[in-house]
């Protein structure tokens, strides 16, 4: 018998074997704005102390609804040397990536320049955070990789900005949000995709975001959980419009990820637009296949927060529909709704398809070996 | 069930914890109010470090429209999914049917009766003038 006493911060995860992962939903923090301030210009920077960034949503900084922990992130994962959650890249290994076995790590930078109505600002912000991580990430961790940031409402900025960033092996996606002014398939964001097509790079659609729009369809909510179950019903908007006005009809090599909105209601939202794209199909006749088609030639979806249902058999029954090609395993580190990577998958999975759920649907989508 | 003395009572006042590994198990032992708990510092749900989170009181409605709030400082809620658990018990307030994390009977025991055992302490120097918490497990 023995007792140790042993201070918290030296704790990683469980014990066991663990699994090689892709994380494809790893959120690195500033631990303020002044952090992008080497990758700004003066003028910016001076435009940002004197006027700061005013989003679509109206009267408030921050988050629409406040968060159930501190910067919406885990508590245990405050860098011992200061500064939020998902700020320092030497904690963020020694807690998530090597405990995890994380040998791919997919950066996805939130609150940094999406969404600001100063479209100039919101460009040079994107631009700035590109390079931070770089900089700042990818160049000093070679398994993580970014994402293009982007001005999305501009999208000749945002296009300009992914075709700047062309060819270079730290970004492996281009990065949207589910919310914003129009619903995604909306011509404005088409230059998005034609640019991401041209260069050969996956859309990302992370939950979240700023629009300026109620944040669910029926106006606004009271509660945070109403915030948290509304991201799959604005996620399932934003897919509708991409099928029905014709994006994947118009830009057939373009793959996109649906990230952190859940993938249980992929099944039904494709039975319903393919039931009722047979009666009303002339009205949208670039729409020339069942939209079920697009969805599933299109569409990847991270796996974070895992759908959780009573019967396991539920489960396996909605992804046997997606496919277990589709499922990117992400854990959204360091934020508070972290999925624990080997406690994710019931038991009955075979060896193939969990190789291909944690990992190897990953590699194959972003072209890693 | 062997009881382990992990703490002097004067290093663990009211409001504070203690975390400590026991027999390979992760452990934490509060002091609220004076009375000591131990918990295994091990979420049931997925893992996490269950002790490192606030502890806060049982919001409950008994009827639409009234809201009880009690049990002040005595629920432990998870500093990665807010999971709640009491700390006198265990018991989980989301999913009570298949969810309990480990509690730990913890009492204070005089110095004198501590150092005659059988009590295993082999990291804490005890004397007989102090008083000591110790944890059933």
């Amino acid at each position: 018998m023995n007792v140790q006493f042993r201070p918290a911060a030296e704790r990683g995860a469980p014990a066991g074997a663990v699994t090689a992962i892709a994380d494809c939903d790893i959120h690195p923090a500033r631990r303020s704005m002044r952090d992008l301030y080497p990758y700004l210009s003066k003028r910016w920077q001076e435009h940002l102390e004197t006027y700061g960034g005013h989003a679509y949503q109206g009267m408030m900084e921050g988050p629409p609804y406040p968060k159930a922990q501190p910067n919406a992130s885990r508590r245990d994962a405050y860098p011992p040397e200061g500064g939020v959650q998902g700020s320092s890249l030497s904690f963020m290994q020694k807690q998530h990536l090597d405990p995890n076995n994380v040998v791919l790590g997919v950066l996805n930078p939130l609150n940094t320049g999406q969404g600001l109505r100063n479209q100039d600002l919101s460009a040079a912000l994107a631009t700035a955070v590109n390079d931070w991580q770089v900089a700042e990430w990818t160049s000093k961790e070679p398994r993580l990789k970014a994402s293009i940031v982007v001005a999305n409402e501009d999208g000749s900025a945002a296009a300009a900005e992914i075709r700047k960033r062309a060819g270079d092996p730290n970004f492996i996606q281009v990065l949207l949000l589910s919310r914003n002014v129009e619903p995604l398939g909306q011509r404005r964001y088409w230059p998005i995709y034609e640019a991401a097509q041209e260069v050969g790079l996956p859309i990302g659609v992370h939950a979240f975001g700023f629009g300026g729009n109620p944040i669910t369809a029926s106006g606004w909510p009271s509660y945070y959980i109403e915030e948290m179950v509304g991201h799959s019903q604005c996620q399932q908007t934003a897919l509708a419009s991409l099928v029905l006005e014709g994006v994947f009809a118009r830009f057939p090599k373009l793959k996109m990820i649906m990230v952190e909105a859940g993938f249980g209601w992929a099944p039904s939202l494709s039975w319903r637009l393919d039931r009722v794209w047979q009666r009303l199909r002339s009205e949208v006749p670039h729409v020339s296949r069942p939209p079920s088609e697009y969805i599933k030639d299109h569409i990847w979806w991270t796996t974070q927060p895992m759908e959780d249902p009573e019967r396991r058999d539920h489960l396996f029954q909605t992804i046997d529909w997606i496919g277990w090609d589709k499922l990117l395993f992400a854990t959204d580190y360091p934020h508070w709704d972290f999925d624990e990577p080997m406690r994710v998958l019931p038991a009955g999975v075979s060896d193939a398809d969990r190789a291909a759920f944690y990992l190897g649907n990953a590699k194959k989508l972003y072209g890693l070996t | 069930m062997a009881r382990h003395v992990v703490a002097a009572v004067d290093d663990l006042p009211p409001g504070t914890r203690k975390f400590m590994t026991v027999d390979e198990r992760p452990i934490a032992v509060f002091n609220i109010n004076g009375e000591f708990f131990g918990l295994l510092n091990r979420c049931p749900h997925q893992g996490a470090a269950l002790c490192e989170g606030p502890l806060i009181g049982l919001a409950q409605s008994s009827t639409p429209g009234e809201i009880e709030y009690t049990r002040l400082g005595e629920i432990i809620r998870c500093p990665w999914h807010g999971w709640e658990f009491d700390v006198r018990t265990g018991q989980s307030y989301c999913d009570p049917r298949r969810f309990r994390v480990k509690a730990y009977a913890a009492h204070v025991e005089a110095g004198a009766s501590v150092v005659k055992g059988p009590y295993v302490a082999e990291t804490l120097k005890v004397s007989v003038e102090n008083d000591y918490v110790v944890v059933d497990l």
